[in-house]
C-alpha cells in the first residue's frame, strides 16, 4: 500500500516538476506555521509560488506552543485541517513511525531538487524506518553569542578552545553591569521542553548527567543533575537579567539584539538575524564561540531543525508536495538571499547554499555554524551510555510531558519559588510516574 | 393559574433548549467519562484498552493536583474579593454627581470588552515585563529594583489581570442596583442624622445584596475555567504556582495528549463545578425568590 | 429629586472618578499609542515615547501583511452575531415558558442549565474535536457558531427569564382576555416590553462570543478563524514586537469596544440579571 502511494506520488510529483499538471486545477492549501522570522519570510515570498502555479495558500501563523498543540491534536485525530505543517526534529521521527506523515522519498528522484545536497545528518534526523518524512527550512545547534565590544571593555579574553561552564560563569560575572543595562548573560528561563530545557539539557549533558539509564530509569535526582541545575540557577542569579524565568528564545533574542546581554548560549539559527544590520543593533559587535563544556564535551550543543511535513490526512498531497519542494529548493534560498540579504538565509540545510560565495561574503560565520551542526551526534549525546537518541530531548512520545514538567520545576527554582533539590526531587518523582504509566518501568 | 393547554405548550417551548443543552452536556460528557476509563494517549495510537480507575488514580496522585485545587480557590476567591469590594467602591463613586459621567463610565467599563488573550499579553509585555514594561521602567527611573511580576508574585499578578477585566462587570451591575435605590429613603435617613457609614451599611448595602450575589454567581461560573490569561502569561508556572484545575487538565490532555487522564480530570472538574454550582444556586435561588 | 450639589463637590468627585477611570482605561490607551510607533520607539521610556517620537502606520501594515484582518474580522462578526441570534431563537420560548408557566421544577431546570456552563472546555476538547471531524465541521463557521451558541445559551436563557419575570402578569392576562393567541401574545405584547432586556442580552452575548478564545482557536485553521486566532501569532515575541502586538490588539478589540461604547446605555439598562427590583 505505501508503495503504491509512493509510486503515484512520484509520477505526479515529476509531472508537477516539469509543469504539466500545474494548470490542471488550482487548489488551496492550508499551512500551519510558527511565528519565527524565517517562516515569516517564507510567507512573504510565497506569492511567487502562488503566481507560478495558480494555487493559493491559507496561512495559519501561531506561536510555537500553540502551534504544537494545534498540529498534534489535528494529526493524531486525523482532523485533516492542514496540508502542510511546520514540525521539529522531535516530532518528525515519532509521527513518521506512526504513519501520520506522507513519506517524501520520491524527492530523491528529482535531479533539479538535488536531495543529496541537504545535509545527511539533518535528513537522518527527519527520517524514521528509512523513510524521509520532512524537509528542513533550517537546522541549528547551539553556540555562544558574545559581544566583542563588551568583552574588550571588560578585558575578557576571547577563547579559541571550548571553555568550561565554570570559566563561562567567570566571564559573565566580569561583563555583568546592570547599572548600565548590560547583563552578563541571557539564557532561557521560560518553562518548556523546547525552551529552558533545551539549554539546561545541554548544561546537564556537559555536567555528565543524563535523562535515563540503560533501563529507562529516570536520573533526574542524580548528583550530576543537581550540579548542573545549581550551576544554571547560580549563573542566572549572579549575572542574568531580571525576570529571567519568563524569557524564552525569542525574548532573549530581543534582549540580545537590543544590546542588553554580553553573552547568550543559544541557537545558531539566530546568528543571521543578530548579525543583520537591518534588524539588530549589535550586528557589528557580535561574534561566536563554542557552547561551553564541563566534565564532558558530549552533547554540549543541541540539535534541532524546523521542517515542513505533509500530514497523511491531507487531501491535497500533490499540491502540498509541490509547495514543499519549492520552499526548500535551492531557488528558494537564492530568493531569500537576493531579497532579504544573504546574511538572513536560513542556515544549516543545504551544502550548496552554505558554500555559495555570496553567503560566505555576507555571513563569514557560516562555516562555524555548519561545522558546529555537523559535529553534533544525537545518537551519542551523553557521557554515560543511554538508551535514547536526541541531545536536548529524548525521542520518545512521553518526553514532551516529562520535559515540560521538569522545565516548570527548574523555572520555579530559578524564580526562587523552591530549592534546586526540591525541584529535581519533584521532577524525578514525576518522571518515574510517567515512565511507570507508559510501561517502561515495570 | 396556568391552564393545561398553556402548560403543554410551555413544555413544547422549553424543549428545544433543554434537548440541545442536554445533548451538549451528555454527548461530550458521555465521551469524556468513557475516555476516562481507557488507556488512551493520542501520541500512542493503537489499542485503547480498558483501564479501570487507573486514570483517576494518576490524576489524584498527580503532584500538581492539590496545588491546582488550592490555586483555583485562591484565584477565584481573590478575583471575587477584589471585584466585589472594588465594584462597590466604584459604583458608589460613579453614583455621585459629577461632570462628564458618561465619559468616565465608558473608561471604567472598557476593560470588559478586551479579549482575555489580549489583556494577558498587554499586561505581560507592556506593563509587567521587568526590563521594557512600564512598571519596570518606572522602577528603574526611581533607582529601584524592578519587580519580576511573573517570577516573584505570579499568582497575585494573574489575579490582578483577571480582576482588571471583571471589575467593570461588577461595577456595572452594582451601579445599576445602586441607581434603583429610592433617593427619598436616603434623604430621610440623612435628615434623621444617620451618618454616611450608617446609610451605607443599613440602606445601600442591603439594597445591593441581590446584585452582589448575582455578581458572585456569574463571575464564579467564568472564573472557575479561567485559562487564556494563564496560558499567555505564566503557562501555569513558575513550577505550579499558577496552575489551576483547568490548566492542569490542559496539561494532561493537550500537552501530554493523555486523553484518558485528561478526561478523568475533566470528570473531576465537572463534579466539583457542580458542587460549587449547587451551593451557589441555593444562595442565589433563595435570593431570586424574594 | 436630587439635592443641589455644590460645584466644588462635583469637581472633587469628577477628579477622583476621572482618575480611577483613567487608570482603568490606561492600558488600552497605551497600546493605542504604541500601535502608532515604530518598534524601536515602542520600548523606550514612557515619557520619551509620549513626547519625543514620531507617529507611523507601519505596524498596522505589517500586521495586515501577515494575516488578512478583514477575513478574520468577518469571521468574528458572523460567529458572534450568528451564535447570539441563534441562541435567542431557542432561548426566547424557553425563557417565556419558565417565566409565565412556572412549574415546580422550573428553578431546578434553570440552575441545571447554568451549571452546564461550568463544563471545563479543555476537558471536552478531544471529544468535540472527534465529533467535529466526523461531521466535517472543523474550521467551519457553522460549527463554531453552534459551539458558541451552546456555551452562551444558559446565560441568554437566564437573562431573558429575569426580564420576562419582571413583566407584570396582569398585562398578559389582559391581552389574553382580549382574545390574543399565544403567538400574538409573545410577538405583540411581550416582545416590545422585553426589548431593553433583549438588547442587553444580545450585546453581552456578542461580547462574550467575540472574546471566546479557546474553542475559536482550537476548532479552526484558516477559513473560519476569527480575531482571537488573528492575535494568537503575536503571543510570543519575535525580536521587537511591542508595536506590532499593540496594533494587532487594537485591531482585534476595537470593533467590540466601539460597539460597547455606542450601546453602553442599552447594555447597562438590561444588565441586571434580575438583581434590581
Amino acid at each position: 500500500m505505501p508503495n503504491k502511494h509512493t509510486l503515484l506520488g512520484t509520477a505526479v510529483g515529476l509531472g508537477l516538476a516539469v509543469g504539466l499538471a500545474s494548470a490542471a486545477s488550482a487548489e488551496q492549501i492550508t499551512i500551519a506555521t510558527v511565528n519565527n522570522a524565517d517562516m515569516i519570510t517564507m510567507q512573504e515570498l510565497a506569492p511567487a509560488w502562488e503566481e507560478a502555479t495558480g494555487n493559493t495558500i491559507d496561512w495559519v501563523v501561531l506561536e510555537e506552543n500553540v502551534l504544537r498543540q494545534r498540529t498534534t491534536t489535528d494529526i493524531a485525530t486525523g482532523g485533516g485541517s492542514f496540508d502542510i505543517m511546520f514540525i521539529g526534529a522531535y516530532e518528525t521521527p515519532i509521527w513518521g513511525a506512526e504513519g501520520w506523515l506522507t513519506p517524501l522519498n520520491d524527492f530523491a528522484d528529482d535531479a533539479d531538487y538535488d536531495l543529496e545536497d541537504v545535509f545527511q545528518l539533518v535528513r537522518n534526523g527527519l527520517s524514521a524506518n528509512g523513510n524521509l518524512y520532512a524537509l528542513p527550512l533550517y537546522s541549528e545547534t547551539s553556540f555562544t553569542f558574545y559581544r566583542t565590544d563588551i568583552f574588550e571593555a571588560a578585558g575578557i579574553e576571547v577563547p579559541d578552545e571550548q571553555i568550561t561552564y565554570t570559566q563561562f560563569a567567570e566571564m559573565a560575572a566580569a561583563a555583568h553591569d546592570p547599572e548600565n543595562g548590560i547583563y552578563g548573560t541571557c539564557q532561557r528561563g521560560k518553562a518548556g521542553w523546547g525552551e529552558n530545557m533545551a539549554f539546561v539539557g545541554t548544561v546537564a549533558n556537559a555536567f555528565g548527567a543524563d535523562w535515563f539509564d540503560m533501563d529507562w530509569n529516570p536520573q533526574l535526582d542524580s548528583p550530576e543533575w543537581n550540579a548542573a541545575v545549581n550551576y544554571y540557577v547560580d549563573l542566572m542569579k549572579a549575572s542574568g537579567p531580571p525576570g529571567a524565568s519568563a524569557n524564552g528564545h525569542n525574548e532573549n533574542r530581543a534582549l540580545f539584539k537590543d544590546g542588553k546581554c554580553a553573552t547568550w548560549v543559544d541557537a545558531t539559527s539566530a546568528a543571521g538575524d543578530v548579525r543583520n544590520p537591518d534588524t539588530s543593533s549589535v550586528a557589528d559587535t557580535t561574534d561566536f564561540f563554542k557552547a561551553p563544556m564541563q566534565v564532558t564535551n558530549k552533547g554540549t550543543g543541541w540539535f534541532w531543525s524546523w521542517a515542513l511535513a505533509i500530514p497523511a490526512s491531507s487531501k491535497k498531497v500533490d499540491t502540498a508536495k509541490d509547495f514543499l519542494k519549492w520552499a526548500t529548493s535551492k531557488e528558494y534560498f537564492e530568493m531569500v538571499g537576493e531579497s532579504k540579504g544573504w546574511v538572513a538565509v536560513p542556515s544549516g540545510t543545504r551544502k550548496s547554499v552554505e558554500e555559495d560565495p555570496r553567503r560566505l561574503a555576507a555571513a563569514p560565520f557560516a562555516n562555524t555554524i555548519v561545522d558546529a551542526i555537523l559535529s553534533v551526534d544525537p545518537a551519542d549525546p551523553t557521557r554515560d551510555p543511554v538508551p535514547y537518541t536526541g541531545v536536548q530531548f529524548v525521542a520518545i512520545p512521553e518526553f514532551q510531558g516529562i520535559g515540560n514538567y521538569v522545565g516548570q520545576q527548574v523555572a520555579a527554582a530559578l524564580a526562587g519559588q523552591m530549592s534546586v533539590e526540591q525541584a529535581l526531587a519533584n521532577s524525578q518523582q514525576f518522571a518515574v510516574r510517567e515512565m511507570t504509566k507508559a510501561g517502561y518501568i515495570k | 393559574m396556568a391552564t393545561k393547554a398553556s402548560r403543554s405548550s410551555a413544555r413544547l417551548m422549553i424543549s428545544p433548549a433543554v434537548i440541545l443543552l442536554l445533548g451538549w452536556m451528555i454527548i461530550p460528557l458521555g465521551m469524556t467519562i468513557y475516555f476516562s476509563f481507557l488507556r488512551y494517549n493520542l501520541l500512542q495510537p493503537g489499542a485503547t484498552p480498558f483501564a479501570g480507575w487507573e486514570n483517576y488514580y494518576w490524576f489524584f496522585t498527580d503532584p500538581s493536583f492539590s496545588a491546582a485545587m488550592l490555586n483555583t480557590l485562591v484565584l477565584v476567591g481573590g478575583v471575587l474579593t477584589i471585584t466585589t469590594v472594588g465594584g462597590i467602591c466604584f459604583a458608589l463613586l460613579l453614583d455621585r454627581p459629577m461632570f462628564g459621567q458618561g465619559i468616565i463610565r465608558i473608561m471604567v467599563i472598557a476593560p470588559f470588552f478586551v479579549m482575555p488573550t489580549v489583556s494577558g499579553l498587554i499586561w505581560k509585555n507592556m506593563f509587567m515585563n521587568p526590563v521594557n514594561g512600564i512598571f519596570g521602567q518606572i522602577a528603574a527611573g526611581l533607582g529601584l529594583q524592578p519587580i519580576d511580576f511573573f517570577g516573584q508574585i505570579p499568582m497575585a499578578s494573574v489575579i490582578f489581570i483577571v480582576a482588571w477585566m471583571w471589575l467593570p462587570f461588577a461595577t456595572l451591575i452594582l451601579l445599576t442596583a445602586l441607581q434603583s435605590l429610592d433617593q427619598e429613603q436616603l434623604e430621610a435617613a440623612e435628615m434623621d442624622g444617620a451618618s454616611w457609614v450608617n446609610r451605607f451599611w443599613f440602606i445601600m448595602l442591603p439594597h445591593m445584596a441581590r446584585a452582589i450575589t448575582v455578581v458572585i454567581l456569574i463571575q464564579t461560573i467564568f472564573l472557575l475555567s479561567i485559562f487564556a490569561e494563564i496560558l499567555v502569561t505564566t503557562n501555569g508556572g513558575p513550577g505550579v504556582a499558577t496552575t489551576n484545575l483547568t490548566y492542569l487538565i490542559y496539561v494532561s490532555s493537550l500537552l501530554q495528549f493523555d486523553v484518558g487522564i485528561g478526561s478523568a480530570g475533566g470528570v473531576v472538574a465537572i463534579i466539583l463545578a457542580n458542587i460549587v454550582a449547587f451551593f451557589l444556586m441555593r444562595m442565589i435561588g433563595k435570593n431570586l425568590d424574594a | 429629586m436630587a439635592r443641589a450639589v455644590s460645584n466644588g463637590k462635583k469637581i472633587a468627585n469628577t477628579a477622583i472618578a476621572g482618575t480611577v477611570g483613567f487608570l482603568m482605561f490606561f492600558p488600552i490607551l497605551w497600546i493605542l499609542i504604541l500601535s502608532f510607533k515604530t518598534e524601536e520607539d515602542a520600548i523606550r521610556a514612557p515619557l520619551e515615547i509620549l513626547f519625543s517620537s514620531g507617529w507611523t502606520m507601519d505596524s498596522f501594515a505589517a500586521v495586515q501583511a501577515r494575516s488578512d484582518y478583514f477575513k478574520h474580522f468577518m469571521n468574528s462578526v458572523t460567529i458572534s452575531v450568528g451564535s447570539t441570534f441563534l441562541g435567542l431563537l431557542i432561548a426566547i420560548p424557553a425563557a417565556w415558558a419558565m417565566a409565565f408557566v412556572p412549574a415546580k421544577r422550573t428553578k431546578d431546570v434553570l440552575m441545571w442549565m447554568l451549571s452546564t456552563k461550568m463544563l471545563p472546555p479543555v476537558g471536552v476538547l478531544i471529544p468535540i474535536y472527534l465529533i467535529f471531524r466526523d461531521f466535517g465541521l472543523l474550521d467551519t463557521r457553522i460549527g463554531l457558531t453552534f459551539v458558541l451558541m451552546m456555551i452562551n445559551l444558559p446565560i441568554i436563557i437566564w437573562m431573558l427569564y429575569t426580564y420576562f419575570k419582571e413583566i407584570p402578569g396582569e398585562i398578559l392576562e389582559a391581552a389574553r382576555m382580549d382574545g390574543a393567541s399565544l403567538r400574538e401574545e409573545v410577538i405583540y405584547v411581550l416582545t416590545p416590553m422585553a426589548i431593553p432586556g433583549m438588547a442587553s442580552t444580545v450585546l453581552l452575548n456578542i461580547i462574550l462570543a467575540w472574546n471566546e478564545a479557546f474553542w475559536t482557536l482550537n476548532l479552526t485553521a484558516a477559513k473560519a478563524a476569527p480575531l482571537t486566532a488573528f492575535i494568537a501569532s503575536y503571543s510570543s515575541p519575535e525580536g521587537l514586537f511591542y508595536a506590532k502586538l499593540s496594533a494587532a490588539s487594537i485591531m482585534a478589540i476595537a470593533p467590540i469596544l466601539i460597539m460597547g461604547w455606542f450601546s453602553q446605555k442599552q447594555l447597562v439598562r438590561g444588565l441586571t440579571f434580575g438583581a434590581v427590583k
